[in-house]
């Protein structure tokens, strides 16, 4: 045992320098270490955003005296119960309506987007679906909703096409119908509702993508050899498997939707969406209870939303 | 998943539409930003021009709003990276109280509508009566911002094996070199993605920034001042194009540079 001695001891001397004892402090001291790498975050997040959270929370409990217009710091649920009129009930089932919806359609658009680059893009082609998605996830929000003004407008491509392929009469038709027409595509709910499943889309493409790369090719194969027809094989081996990405893709599109307050303002009918109500009582208004009580809304929904999500195990797929 | 079956052609038409409904839009964008029509969005274009690039160039209030956004996005990305990073490396590399509760933490601002965190931030400063400011703005993005740092780095410090460090430490690196010759270099590509992409979200956010900015104008504010109501539409098709091209360019390059094998974490934003 005493031929170890030439070499360097097991335990190094205290090294010089107040920076390199308190490293060397920190790494002997594992929990010291993680303790000190998540406080930053757990400062940031717990005081400046949950913080704000839980004051918005506060707020919505208090009230506005209909007088003066001030901010009455007393606890009620006058406000809550000013959510139940039919005027803002009607915004939270339009916004709920909407959000639903533009779920469904993404659902629906990613699918096949999905299922051609998991399944049978390879190489460039892989590359290209991968940039396709990721180029319009990742470009400015506010450019495309510009570039849908451009799109949708009487002057512009839509109107254009349909023109050229002498099918004015369908779109005129689809403008003319109750409560989602209007006078052009860009006041209407079905530019609204385009431009929401533009701007989501990528989000409901990259989970189901994900969840469709881990089904395995032979599974559908066989569900075929067994005698299945295609449209057996979808309803019961495929979509199944790629449920839980549905489900994370769904999270977002819906959640987006709910609280989307810039594109129901530039693109639609002067009917409000639950954000625009949000920032309206903000800001002209000055009634931060009520809109801390709209905000409270999507919160419950998104809440209860997720808790299902979880069961569904969708949070794997993310 | 491999087979050697063709896909059939309704699924093909069935995507490749799919994957021109997303594309399109944003190539109009810079047919637009040539055209000689001042007055409408009409289609087709009757000519085309540069001359509006010239013009956007040499506007004061587009670059100060640029200015601004620039800014703000750098040091929101700046504190993302250094929180984010530290969060990911507790999370991804060890066990300890609160874990969960940490990883849910991180992906609530996201999780949440951005209005919520908009107005939240926006009735907190109103309680403590903090005025507004260029500090106001990074508060709001860098909350944010830290979670596409956290996912790029998370499933990087996945990946890199652990007994890499306790090497390095055996061999007698001391903690400093061991994170500078080791770890960073491990992590790099993946904080440079995730910075990149913290920054192009930062530079393009305008829901938190609306309740955040007060009376100060980043690029989007201004654009959305423009979309709500046009008044110079040529300048905002080129600004539009310019923006296109300064959040494209990040996300070609964080694909280069993520491409190894895991796709771009900040997928989920």
């Amino acid at each position: 045992m005493s031929a170890h001695a030439s070499t360097t001891p097991a335990i190094f001397a205290p090294r010089a320098g107040i920076l390199a004892r308190s490293v060397d402090w920190v790494i002997r001291h594992p929990r010291m270490f993680v303790f000190l790498m998540v406080l930053p975050i757990t400062l940031w997040l717990g005081i400046v955003y949950i913080g704000a959270l839980i004051a918005l929370l506060i707020q919505s409990f208090f009230s506005i005296d209909e007088f003066t217009g001030l901010v009455v710091r007393e606890f009620t649920l006058k406000t809550y119960a000013e959510l139940l009129r039919p005027v803002n009930l009607d915004i939270i089932v339009r916004t709920a309506t909407m959000a639903a919806v533009v779920t469904v359609a993404a659902a629906i658009v990613a699918f096949p987007i999905a299922y051609y680059a998991a399944r049978y893009a390879k190489g460039r082609w892989k590359a290209l679906f991968y940039i396709g998605v990721m180029l319009p996830l990742w470009s400015s929000y506010l450019v495309k909703v510009y570039a849908w003004k451009l799109v949708l407008a009487k002057e512009g491509i839509l109107t254009w096409v349909f023109a050229k392929l002498h099918l004015g009469w369908l779109l005129d038709a689809a403008l003319a119908l109750p409560v989602v027409g209007g006078n052009s595509l860009s006041v209407s709910y079905i530019g609204t509702f385009l431009v929401f499943l533009y701007v989501w889309l990528p989000f409901m493409v990259i989970p189901v993508q994900a969840s469709l790369e881990r089904v395995p090719g032979e599974l559908l194969e066989a569900a075929s050899d067994l005698g299945a027809t295609p449209r057996q094989s979808f309803w019961l081996v495929l979509l199944p498997l790629a449920m839980p990405g549905v489900v994370a893709g769904s999270i977002f599109t819906f959640s987006l939707t709910l609280g989307d307050y810039i594109i129901p303002q530039i693109i639609g009918s002067s009917r409000l969406f639950i954000g625009q109500a949000v920032y309206a009582h903000q800001g002209t208004a000055g009634n931060i209870p009520l809109a801390a009580a709209f905000t409270v809304v999507p919160i419950v929904i998104m809440g209860v939303y997720l808790w299902a999500a979880r069961k569904m195990g969708a949070f794997d797929a993310l | 998943m491999r087979s050697e079956t063709r896909a059939p052609m309704a699924l093909k038409l069935a995507a490749v539409g799919g994957l021109l409904f997303l594309l399109l839009p944003i190539a109009l964008i810079f047919l637009y930003a040539f055209t000689t029509e001042e007055k409408s969005y009409q289609f087709p274009p009757p000519g085309f021009t540069t001359k509006w690039l010239g013009v956007t160039l040499g506007r004061a209030d587009v670059w100060q709003a640029m200015g601004l956004s620039i800014k703000v996005a750098a040091i929101s990305t700046a504190l993302a990276l250094v929180m984010g990073t530290l969060t990911a490396a507790a999370v991804a590399r060890s066990r300890f109280f609160g874990r969960e509760a940490i990883s849910l933490l991180v992906i609530l601002p996201i999780a949440l509508p951005g209005i919520i965190t908009g107005i939240s931030l926006r009735s907190a400063f109103s309680l403590l009566d903090i005025p507004f400011s260029t500090w106001t703005i990074v508060l709001g993005h860098a909350t944010f911002c830290i979670v596409i740092v956290y996912n790029n780095a998370v499933a990087r410090f996945r990946r890199t094996s652990g007994a890499l460090i306790d090497a390095a430490m055996d061999l007698g690196a001391d903690g400093v070199q061991t994170f500078r010759l080791v770890i960073l270099p491990n992590i790099a590509t993946a904080l440079l993605a995730g910075g990149m992409l913290a920054f192009a979200l930062s530079f393009d956010e305008v829901i938190v920034t609306t309740f955040t900015a007060g009376q100060q104008t980043t690029l989007p504010i201004w654009m959305l001042e423009e979309l709500v109501r046009p008044r110079q539409r040529p300048v905002t098709n080129v600004v539009a194009m310019a923006v296109v091209l300064v959040t494209v360019l990040p996300i070609l390059a964080a694909y280069y540079l993520t491409r190894d094998g895991e796709h771009i974490a900040g997928q989920d934003k």
